[in-house]
């Protein structure tokens, strides 16, 4: 396959950037997305050019640093399917495709299509955790939990926090991630102790750095993992519950 | 510098109503409770104004007498206009809750990507409605002022030159059977009804109403509820404007 790329390059934070326009040809239609970059650079190297920088590690979809916005859709046209699980089968022979970093105040841009993702950090250190002794590790099932209730858990702790939603939220908003992050917790037996501080903190942590949420549903499709924006009615529900059980705390 | 007294006074926060009203999660429950009240306002004020298609009452027309209902609503327990204007005062409470909310998240979302992408975007879930709220929103507020002034305060050149307080269904007639007026009264229920279609959806999500059941029934919900709207009003201007009502 010949294809025709225009890639945002920028050295830097504060630096200048702009689209740069490269003939990529002798791709294979096998080759995954981030494989075709890797042609690309090795070409680049050789010329004594710059590499295009971009994240990336696992490479088969489960460890969210790769994410780039391709053709004006975070992870590209294929729905349910990150970049690095990508093929260019996706796309015609001679097409141009257009690459660009996610865009959000909340991940500022390092280089070329690198972003800092750490803002999601910062919302797990708020409370996407439980708090337990360490020490031998429980049985297995002593903790009776429903099985839908289970699978429903793991469907929101399937996010591997590429950054998509918000990348492909018109608002920039991360509220996907997080009611991901909260629901799986949330929802299961051993995340109920601290429930509501989890979700007051979170939600106030996300707000901070990111949008709000006005319904689009876009991350849902954006999301390699095609996570539910139910999660995200969860979360609205367990916000304004929070904030009214707080508040009973001291009487308790 | 000294060392605070105590703890707790750094701690304190702002009563919970306020602390939730500060969060955007919190907004949009008040957007979504604040349009529930406005939508109920106008479904009750589209079946109200129906009555324009009913015949005379001893010669009065049906929609004077209703209009002159209200203002005498619960009058053996309350003075006259009182439980008029506590409605009234409820609904303007939630549009500017509504406006404000709107207005903020709306900053805020502008400030979430201050560099906008570069390359063209496509949308996959993302609507023409859904794009649009915040001008849809606009254009029915501005309309809102335009039919305030026209049926309400009967301000000049707004209002008909007939105009007169109490006259309801001969102001009615007056004033659509003015062509432009009527045009700019169905692009804003078409604006109304864009701005519903979303809304009306929308509402549900940041209300946390989500049911596996039901969740197919919200979309099919706000059609039928912009469709109604729409239709419903427009159906008023145009029987008018084309001599059904006279």
């Amino acid at each position: 396959m010949n294809i025709t790329l225009q890639i945002w390059r920028q050295d830097g934070p504060d630096r200048p950037g702009g689209f740069k326009v490269y003939e990529v040809d002798g791709i294979s239609a096998e080759m995954s997305f981030l494989e075709m970059l890797d042609a690309l650079n090795e070409r680049l190297a050789n010329q004594g050019d710059e590499p295009v920088a971009f994240d990336h590690d696992c490479r088969e979809g489960i460890c969210g640093a790769c994410g780039v916005m391709i053709d004006g859709q975070a992870h590209g046209p294929q729905l349910g399917t990150a970049t690095c699980q990508l093929h260019m089968r996706k796309f015609e022979n001679g097409a141009t495709i257009t690459v660009e970093p996610w865009r959000a105040a909340g991940f500022p841009l390092i280089k070329d299509l690198v972003v800092d993702r750490s803002a999601f950090d910062r919302i797990i250190e708020a409370g996407g955790y439980i708090t337990v002794d360490t020490g031998s590790a429980p049985d297995a099932n002593l903790t009776p939990v429903p099985k839908p209730v289970a699978d429903t858990a793991f469907d929101a702790a399937a996010c591997i926090g590429c950054g998509a939603c918000v990348a492909a939220c018109p608002n920039g908003a991360a509220n996907l991630f997080t009611a991901a992050k909260i629901s799986h917790l949330n929802l299961l037996p051993q995340g109920q102790a601290e429930r509501w501080t989890r979700t007051e903190n979170m939600v106030e942590v996300m707000e901070e750095y990111f949008g709000s949420c006005t319904n689009h549903g876009e991350c849902e499709k954006a999301c390699p993992k095609s996570i539910s924006i139910d999660f995200i009615a969860m979360m609205n529900s367990d916000y304004l519950r929070a904030k009214l059980k707080n508040r009973r705390l001291v009487a308790q | 510098m000294g060392s605070p007294v105590s703890t707790t006074i750094e701690q304190r926060r702002a009563p919970w109503p306020v602390a939730f009203y500060r969060s955007a999660v919190g907004k949009k429950w008040v957007m979504a409770i604040t349009g529930i009240a406005i939508i109920l306002f106008v479904i009750f004020h589209m079946v109200g104004n129906w009555k324009i298609f009913l015949p005379d009452v001893d010669g009065i027309p049906d929609i004077d007498i209703y209009a002159e209902a209200l203002r005498e609503l619960l009058v053996p327990f309350l003075p006259e206009h009182v439980a008029l204007w506590i409605l009234r005062t409820g609904l303007i409470v939630a549009f500017l809750f509504h406006i404000h909310a709107a207005y903020s998240l709306t900053l805020m979302n502008h400030r979430a990507r201050p560099e906008d992408y570069q390359g063209p975007r496509t949308y996959i879930a993302a609507n023409y409605a859904s794009r649009t709220m915040r001008w849809s929103g606009v254009i029915f507020l501005a309309f809102l002022l335009f039919h305030l002034a026209d049926l309400t305060w009967g301000i000049q050149p707004m209002a008909p030159e007939t105009w007169a307080r109490g006259e309801v269904y001969a102001n009615f007639v007056a004033t659509f059977s003015r062509a432009p007026v009527v045009f700019f009264y169905i692009v804003a229920m078409v604006a109304l009804g864009i701005h519903l279609y979303h809304g009306a959806w929308s509402m549900f999500q940041s209300l946390g109403i989500n049911h596996p059941r039901f969740n197919h029934l919200r979309r099919w919900f706000a059609i039928a509820l912009a469709a109604l709207v729409t239709v419903g009003n427009a159906i008023m201007p145009l029987a008018v404007l084309f001599g059904f009502v006279e």
